[in-house]
C-alpha cells in the first residue's frame, strides 16, 4: 500500500481530534477524504506529512513510518496544506526555486519552468506572490506540491477559493498526474468527489464513518426509493395518506414520498389524475453523495 | 540548510532589514568612536578602539534582536512554518540556516569597522603604534558575542508568534546574559559566590578575550552558550506537535 494509516490517534489536551482511524490509499487512485468542519481531516493530513506527531498509531508512506524516517517520507510526499501558506514576499519563480533546492533537485530552473507551465502560471511567473489572487496562489501551492514528482500527494482542499473554470482545470491536473501517484485529497465539495475520486473515506468528529469505493458507497445506501412530486401549489396530502404513503414536505409545494416498493411513479400519477391535482413534475430521488455524507455525519450529532 | 540560509539572506536584503541594521550600526559606532566628545578617540588621546568594543555590545543588544525577531515568529504567524517543516529538512537544519543567516549579517556589519584599525594606525604616534593582538582578540570577542546574541534572538523568536514580544524578550535576554550576571553577582547576599556568578555572564569572558588572551575556556563558554540556545530553540519547535 502506498499510504497506510493505522490506528491513528491524536489528542490535543482533553480533545480527541482523531480517534483510531485506519485506512489505506492505493497507487493510481484518488482517495477523497471527507468530513464536516472540525472532523479531524487536516489533523490527519498533518500527521501523514509529519508536521505533527501522532499520539498513537502510525502512518506508512511507501512502507516507511513517517515518525521514524521523516526525511525520506517528506521527500516522497507532496503536500498542499490547508490555507496554503506561502512566502508572500517572494516572487513566483524565486519561491519555486527555493522549494526545488529544498528537495535537492537538479536542473532547478527547468523543473520550475515545467511546473509553471503545468499549473498555468505563465502570465504570473514574474509576479510577487503577494500580488497574486487566491486562485493563482493555490496554483503556486499545487506546483510546490508537485515539483519533486512525489509518489504520494496529500492535498488539503486543493480547489478552495478557485473560480469554476479554475476548479475544472485544477481537477484535470490532479486527475492527469494521479495515474502513477497516490493522491489523497480533502474537500467539502461533494461534486468534486463524484467527479474525480475513486475511493471515499469519511470521518466525523475524529471517527471513521465510511471507507469504501465511491460506487459501492453510493449503491449501499440507495436502498429506499424516493419520489419527489411537485405541484403548482400546495395540495391536500390526505389523498396520498389514504393510499398508504407518507408524504414529507420537500420545498414549498413539493413532497418526498418514500417507500420500499420499486417504482411508485405510475401509481402516484394515477392518484394525481384521479384527484385532478395540478402536477408539475415527478422525479425519482437519486440518493446523492451529499445525502450519504449528511446521513453518515449526522448520526453522531445526537 | 544552504537553501534556508540563502532564503533568509535574500529576505534580509529584500526587506531593507540588512541595510538598516548595518547602516545604523556603522553610523552609531562611527559617531561614538570619532565624533561624540565623551567617547571619541581623538580627544581620548590613546590610540585604542575601546569605544567600539565597549559600546558595540550595547548596540548589538538592540540590532541583533531586530534582525532575528522575524525568523520564527513570522513563520509561525503566517503558517509558513508548516511549509518549512514538511519539506525534507531536519529542525536542526532549519535552525542552523536561520542562525547562520543572522550571524552572517552581524559579521557583515562588523567588517567595515576594520577601516578604523587602519585609520587609528595612521593617527597613532609613532605610526602603527597599536595594540594589535588586543584588537584582534576584541574582534574575536565581538564576533562570539554577536553569535550568542543571534542564538538568543532565534530562541526568543521561536518562543512566540509575535515579533514585538520576540524583540523585547531577545533584547532583555541579551542584556541579562551580557551584564545581568555581573550585576547580580554584586549583591552582597551571595558575596562568597560572586566570582562564579559573574563567570556565568558574557561580560567576564568578553573582557578576558578583549585583552588579547584567547583562553580555551572562554571559547568553550561562548560555543556552549550558543549551542544551548539553539538546542532550546529545537525543543521549542518540537513542543506541542
Amino acid at each position: 500500500m502506498a499510504v497506510s494509516i493505522q490506528h491513528l490517534t491524536k489528542v490535543f489536551g482533553t480533545q480527541r481530534a482523531v480517534n483510531d482511524i485506519s485506512f489505506e490509499a492505493e497507487k493510481g487512485r484518488i482517495t477523497g477524504f471527507l468530513g464536516p468542519n472540525g472532523a479531524g481531516k487536516s489533523t490527519t493530513m498533518k500527521m501523514a506529512t509529519g508536521y505533527i506527531r501522532p499520539t498513537a498509531g502510525q502512518v506508512l508512506i511507501e512502507g516507511l513510518d513517517v515518525t521514524e524516517h521523516p526525511l525520506q517520507t517528506k521527500a516522497l510526499t507532496g503536500y498542499l496544506p490547508e490555507h496554503n501558506p506561502l512566502y508572500l514576499d517572494m516572487y513566483v519563480r524565486e519561491f519555486l526555486r527555493f522549494i526545488a533546492s529544498a528537495y535537492g533537485l537538479k536542473s532547478v530552473g527547468k523543473r520550475v519552468d515545467e511546473m509553471i507551465e503545468l499549473v498555468g502560471l505563465q502570465r504570473e511567473r514574474g509576479k510577487r506572490l503577494s500580488a497574486l489572487s487566491k486562485g493563482y496562489r493555490q496554483r503556486v501551492g499545487l506546483a510546490k506540491a508537485l515539483i519533486h514528482n512525489p509518489k504520494v500527494l496529500i492535498l488539503d482542499e486543493p480547489t478552495s477559493g478557485l473560480d469554476p473554470n479554475q476548479i475544472l482545470e485544477i481537477r484535470q491536473v490532479i486527475k492527469d498526474i494521479s495515474v502513477d501517484k497516490t493522491v489523497i485529497l480533502s474537500t467539502h465539495i461533494m461534486q468534486e468527489v463524484e467527479a474525480i475520486c475513486d475511493h471515499v473515506v469519511i470521518i466525523d468528529r475524529g471517527e471513521l464513518v465510511a471507507n469504501d469505493q465511491l460506487s459501492v458507497l453510493k449503491e449501499g445506501l440507495n436502498h429506499t426509493n424516493g419520489i419527489i412530486i411537485e405541484f403548482e401549489q400546495p395540495v391536500d396530502q390526505s389523498v396520498f395518506i389514504q393510499a398508504g404513503f407518507e408524504p414529507q414536505p420537500f420545498g414549498a409545494s413539493a413532497y418526498l414520498i418514500e417507500s420500499d416498493r420499486s417504482d411508485l411513479r405510475a401509481e402516484l400519477l394515477r392518484i394525481t389524475s384521479e384527484n385532478d391535482l395540478p402536477l408539475v413534475s415527478l422525479t425519482k430521488s437519486q440518493q446523492s453523495l451529499e445525502e450519504i455524507f449528511h446521513r453518515l455525519t449526522q448520526k453522531t450529532e445526537a | 540548510m544552504i537553501s534556508i540560509f540563502l532564503k533568509e539572506v535574500n529576505e534580509f536584503l529584500d526587506s531593507l532589514i540588512a541595510y538598516v541594521v548595518i547602516g545604523v550600526f556603522l553610523i552609531g559606532i562611527g559617531l561614538l568612536m570619532w565624533v561624540f566628545p565623551d567617547t571619541n578617540v581623538l580627544d581620548y588621546g590613546y590610540a585604542s578602539m575601546e569605544p567600539l568594543f565597549s559600546l558595540g555590545p550595547y548596540m548589538f543588544m538592540f540590532l541583533i534582536p531586530a534582525i532575528t525577531m522575524k525568523s520564527f515568529a513570522e513563520e509561525k504567524r503566517s503558517g509558513t512554518i508548516e511549509l518549512l517543516q514538511t519539506l525534507p529538512f531536519r529542525d536542526s537544519q532549519i535552525i542552523m540556516g536561520k542562525f547562520l543567516a543572522g550571524f552572517f549579517l552581524v559579521l557583515f556589519s562588523v567588517l567595515p569597522t576594520i577601516i578604523y584599525y587602519y585609520s587609528l594606525s595612521y593617527l597613532s604616534n609613532p605610526v602603527g603604534n597599536l595594540d594589535t593582538p588586543g584588537i584582534i582578540g576584541s574582534y574575536i570577542g565581538l564576533v562570539f558575542l554577536g553569535g550568542v546574541f543571534t542564538a538568543i534572538g532565534i530562541l526568543a523568536s521561536a518562543l512566540t508568534g509575535n515579533q514585538i514580544v520576540s524583540f523585547i524578550l531577545a533584547a532583555f535576554l541579551c542584556f541579562f546574559f551580557y551584564a545581568g550576571f555581573d550585576a547580580v553577582a554584586e549583591i552582597n547576599l551571595w558575596a562568597d559566590w560572586s566570582y562564579y556568578i559573574a563567570e556565568l555572564g558574557i561580560m567576564a569572558h568578553y573582557t578576558s578575550i578583549s585583552r588579547g588572551l584567547l583562553d580555551f575556556k572562554d571559547v568553550v563558554y561562548f560555543g556552549s552558550l550558543m549551542a544551548l540556545m539553539l538546542l532550546f530553540t529545537q525543543l521549542t519547535l518540537g513542543f506541542g506537535k
